[in-house]
């Protein structure tokens, strides 16, 4: 069990990676990728919202939407149940851990649209995860987002001191710079546990 | 799908809908946080482009300072005056008039003028360009002209002229952005009605620096023998302008022998910028 939770660990971080192999949260990671530490910020928001999401939405799929034959509004019930979570720990770390609040900032609000987290949950449903591999699952795909958007941005820093052809200038060169970093990730696409 | 099925699923999401509703509610009573209103207040009288020229990270850090105590209420550089005195309203104090500044680049080495040392064909960026001996310019304290500072400007005031980087005084608010990302630090925040200022910052004896650049100061003094208050003075090889004691009488520029002060005057409100005719 312990080694089926590390694999599915290390497969989520690195083999299926949320942004490099199943382009879910491209937003974020072409937005808040200037700096390295707004993207830890964004990452750490992520991690900390994609774990409680993970958790929640196992719970209300198993225990409303199965007793009542209702599997089919998944997607909106998840929409709406993450928008609620996410407006509760809000208030919830302004209380308590304002640290933590002021640290994560603007991006805590940010993940409520972030379709990362939508498809953490959807994919526990459809790969019929139990409760542990569920919040197992949403927590290591979101280092895995993390991971992927911290090292962007590390290369993005380096990207903006060089000088392009014109016409590659901004969002072209950085797309093209996703690209070879999605290359590199498929290098880990021939292992599979 | 029969009727009872759209029943259900109505009703599973309204309650759903109403218990999640019910406990934000109530979440939001329990966690309450009794903000300052003076805080959103001076907020919204603040410009809010998070320029940082105050010292704090953003407009709205700053608000909490100025509300705390820890700020003064004209602590806003790039407002001015009308924020000044916006703020002093919210917070019910005096109003005390912020000074404008306008950053100014002390540079008059422009390609024509200055020598270079090597062709430089790096990024462009001012830090980069630093790192390869200190720039391609001759002179240890000229513009490097790369722009670093144009990046650093959130108010488009400042760009790259022939080498050196120039200052739209209407648009520069003086938050001093511009003078923390000069790897040289050869700009400098002065009043913005200053008459006066010297076009160089070349620490090097004048023989040295009239192998750099042909506008360097050579610190003459004549400058600082002729002003009559006695507002100009050569430190360290270099004429710099005490601004408290200036008087704007323009002795310093017509005997300035490498045409290096330049003026800036002020009619009414507005500054008309005099350019010198470049020296030889």
């Amino acid at each position: 069990m312990i080694i089926d939770l590390l694999l599915l660990m290390f497969s989520a971080v690195l083999i299926e990676n949320f942004i490099f192999s199943r382009f879910l949260g491209i937003c974020p990671f072409l937005g808040v990728s200037s700096k390295p530490n707004t993207a830890l910020g964004m990452g750490c928001a992520v991690i900390f919202v994609m774990s409680i999401s993970s958790a929640v939405t196992y719970l209300i799929y198993t225990y409303l939407l199965v007793p009542f034959e209702l599997e089919y509004f998944k997607t909106i019930a998840f929409i709406f149940i993450i928008a609620a979570i996410v407006q509760f720990i809000e208030m919830f770390l302004r209380k308590f851990v304002p640290s933590l609040y002021n640290a994560l900032g603007i991006y805590l609000p940010l993940i409520t649209t972030n379709c990362a987290v939508l498809g953490a949950a959807l994919l526990n449903i459809q790969k019929g995860h139990n409760f542990i591999y569920s919040v197992t699952f949403g927590f290591s795909s979101a280092v895995g987002f993390t991971l992927a958007i911290v090292i962007f941005a590390g290369v993005r820093v380096r990207v903006a001191l060089a000088d392009p052809p014109r016409c590659f200038k901004g969002i072209p060169i950085t797309l093209v710079t996703a690209g070879l970093l999605a290359l590199a990730f498929s290098g880990f696409a021939g292992m599979s546990f | 799908m029969d009727i009872f099925n759209i029943i259900l699923a109505f009703l599973l999401f309204a309650v759903i809908g109403a218990v999640v509703g019910f406990l934000l509610a109530i979440a939001s009573k329990v966690f309450e946080i009794k903000t300052d209103e003076r805080i959103e207040a001076v907020k919204e009288a603040l410009p809010g482009v998070n320029c940082g020229g105050c010292g704090y990270a953003g407009c709205e850090a700053l608000a909490e300072a100025i509300v705390s105590g820890e700020a003064k209420a004209n602590a806003c550089v790039a407002g001015g005056t009308a924020t000044a005195a916006a703020v002093s309203d919210i917070m019910g104090v005096e109003t005390e008039s912020a000074i404008r500044l306008r950053a100014q680049v002390m540079c008059s080495g422009t390609n024509e003028y200055s020598k270079k040392k090597y062709i430089y064909a790096g990024a462009q960026d001012c830090l980069s360009a630093v790192r390869m001996g200190g720039g391609d310019k001759l002179c240890p304290n000229g513009c490097i002209g790369k722009g670093s500072c144009v990046f650093a400007c959130q108010f488009d005031a400042i760009k790259v002229e022939d080498g050196v980087a120039v200052v739209d005084y209407e648009l520069c608010t003086g938050c001093g952005a511009c003078v923390a990302a000069c790897p040289k630090y050869i700009i400098k925040l002065i009043p913005f009605d200053s008459a006066h200022w010297v076009g160089c910052m070349s620490v090097d004896k004048g023989a040295q620096t009239r192998k750099y650049c042909d506008v360097g100061c050579i610190s003459c003094r004549l400058c600082e023998k002729n002003c009559p208050s006695g507002a100009i003075k050569v430190t360290d090889f270099v004429a710099a302008i005490d601004y408290s004691k200036c008087i704007a009488c323009d002795k310093c520029v017509e005997v300035c022998p490498r045409k290096i002060i330049w003026s800036g005057k002020t009619q009414s409100r507005d500054l008309t910028i005099k350019l010198n005719d470049k020296a030889v």
